[in-house]
């Protein structure tokens, strides 16, 4: 079992799928409690435009995909800021933006093809190198300290604006601060599981978590635990069987989902049952 | 105790969405004063509020908080808000205490871990609304009046001068009302200032000091309820007396029974 620990490539591989697997359901607690589930999906597809540029430009694909991430995360901040009406169309446009502008930059650049395209749309992970691994620490890190330092503001902020504000809380800081901690995360996570499947790291080991929890901060626990199974767990599948990292780390995570809801199920039904008895 | 403003508005003009919601409010609430903003659907009561909070912009008019407009208000631990509906449904459970501990979070800096304060705090304020023996149990499988209890738990752990209660109320069942009446006797006690939003007063009516009812975005009274406090403000005393202050009448049908303390400015 542990011969997948002695290639390199091997090593860097897991070293990535477990920060991201740590990163994106902690940024992503906070994004299902505040109801924006497809906030990652949406800056995932700005994202593709980012490191489309990067080909074009010839720099360093990821720092460009960051650069435009965090753009379009306060794009759609401000969006989302100025009011309901038409906010849903005005964010759909921008994510179609997004995978066209991705698509035509890297047809109109030397350097880039479909094979490449795919490799951000789906995830290298097989490709980190150590290079990469400092950039994917460093913003992992960033993550997890934003979380850290800021849980318990966001907490209220996710859960009503507008008792934060009636708090004194700096909620337009504050929501910016989450959009661009969740392009950051994008942009980490999209060598393991690519720009199309990131939100998925985001959203369905919370979903799984919150299945069996009745607390917040267990529910976020659990979720990073869930993240890191999945992305640990997926990794290591593909190398004894040839399929894409990110669609088994996709999939393990939706099977975890489905069995916290079984369990969920079952605990809350006995429970029930004890306190009608 | 002096009687210092904590809630001025003058001339407040609010616009939702280009039709004016509020149209010329003067108002001016001190502290210790129990006061309730009665009015039907869609008068502006919430609005009024909100406005007074800074959570909404005036299109016309000012208004502050002690004294400061609230963009400039930085003393929001005197505030304890509790808004109309229960919001912490949010996407992620949260516990019972985890709701309540978040009312100190004006009060906490960051980096510094919960104090001892602060958890004697959220008990307290979980003991005040009856619900400490299930501070561990998930928010969104309480009742609605259980619900209300623990946005109002949050606001008293926050220990703030003044609440704001948009709709406390609302949607809550009789025995949770009592228990909202008898929470917000004990604040009166404590001489705190409130400011409540009501639909109908139920129970809460003889710790009313001062009604403010709202017609189409305007002040149509500004005095004492109908009948005076003192012995009616004893919790679980009931009376009955015709409702003078119904959210139908008017400057002109309504015939006050004893002396307005307050001028009815605008109306």
């Amino acid at each position: 079992m542990l011969e997948l620990l002695q290639f390199p490539i091997m090593q860097r591989a897991l070293i990535a799928a477990l920060l991201v697997g740590l990163a994106a359901p902690a940024v992503g607690t906070f994004i299902v409690q505040r109801r924006l589930a497809l906030l990652g999906d949406g800056i995932g597809h700005v994202a593709l435009t980012g490191v489309a540029l990067g080909f074009l430009t010839g720099t360093a694909p990821v720092l460009t995909a960051v650069v435009v991430a965090i753009l379009g995360a306060v794009a759609i901040e401000l969006v989302r800021e100025r009011g309901r009406t038409g906010g849903d169309v005005a964010l759909a446009l921008l994510f179609y933006g997004g995978i066209a502008g991705g698509v035509l930059l890297i047809g109109l650049s030397d350097n880039g093809s479909n094979a490449t395209l795919m490799s951000y749309l789906f995830g290298s992970i097989s490709s980190v190198t150590t290079q990469d691994l400092w950039i994917i620490g460093a913003l992992s890190a960033g993550v997890l300290a934003v979380v850290a330092i800021f849980g318990r503001e966001l907490f209220v902020l996710c859960q009503d604006e507008e008792v934060a504000k009636a708090s004194g809380l700096p909620v337009r800081f504050l929501s910016l601060l989450i959009a661009v901690t969740a392009a950051l995360t994008v942009v980490v996570a999209m060598r393991v599981v690519g720009l199309l499947l990131v939100s998925a790291l985001m959203v369905v080991p919370v979903a799984a978590s919150q299945q069996l929890t009745r607390g917040f901060r267990t529910t976020l626990a659990l979720a990073m635990a869930f993240g890191v199974v999945a992305t640990v767990g997926g990794l290591s599948y593909t190398f004894y069987v040839n399929v894409a990292p990110g669609a088994a780390i996709v999939l393990l995570a939706l099977a975890g989902f489905a069995l916290a809801l079984g369990v969920g199920t079952f605990v809350r039904r006995s429970r029930t049952r004890e306190s009608t008895r | 105790m002096s009687q210092q403003t904590v809630f001025a508005m003058t001339g407040g003009q609010v616009s939702l969405e280009g039709r004016p919601v509020l149209r010329g409010v003067d108002l001016s609430i001190g502290s210790g004063e129990v006061v309730a903003v009665l009015g039907t659907n869609g008068s502006g009561k919430s609005t009024l509020v909100r406005a007074m909070l800074g959570l909404i912009p005036l299109s016309g008019g000012r208004t502050e908080l002690y004294g400061v407009p609230p963009a400039k208000f930085r003393d929001w631990r005197r505030i304890g808000y509790v808004p109309q509906r229960l919001s912490v449904g949010g996407g992620v459970p949260s516990t019972i205490r985890e709701v309540v501990a978040s009312g100190r979070i004006a009060r906490q800096r960051r980096l510094r871990p919960t104090s001892a304060a602060d958890r004697e705090a959220v008990a307290r304020a979980l003991v005040t609304v009856g619900l400490a023996d299930r501070a561990g149990d998930p928010v969104h499988a309480l009742s609605g009046g259980q619900q209300q209890r623990v946005l109002i738990a949050r606001a008293l752990a926050g220990e703030p001068d003044t609440f704001v209660m948009d709709e406390p109320t609302a949607g809550v069942d009789s025995a949770s009302q009592l228990h909202l009446a008898e929470t917000l006797a004990t604040l009166v006690r404590e001489g705190r200032t409130v400011l409540l939003v009501a639909h109908e007063l139920g129970p809460m009516e003889p710790l009313v000091t001062r009604a403010i009812v709202l017609r189409d975005g305007r002040v149509v009274h500004d005095g004492v309820p109908p009948q005076p406090v003192g012995v009616h403000a004893l919790p679980g005393h009931e009376h009955v007396h015709p409702h003078a202050v119904s959210p139908e009448c008017g400057p002109l049908t309504w015939e006050p029974g004893p002396p307005a303390s307050k001028e009815v400015p605008g109306a």
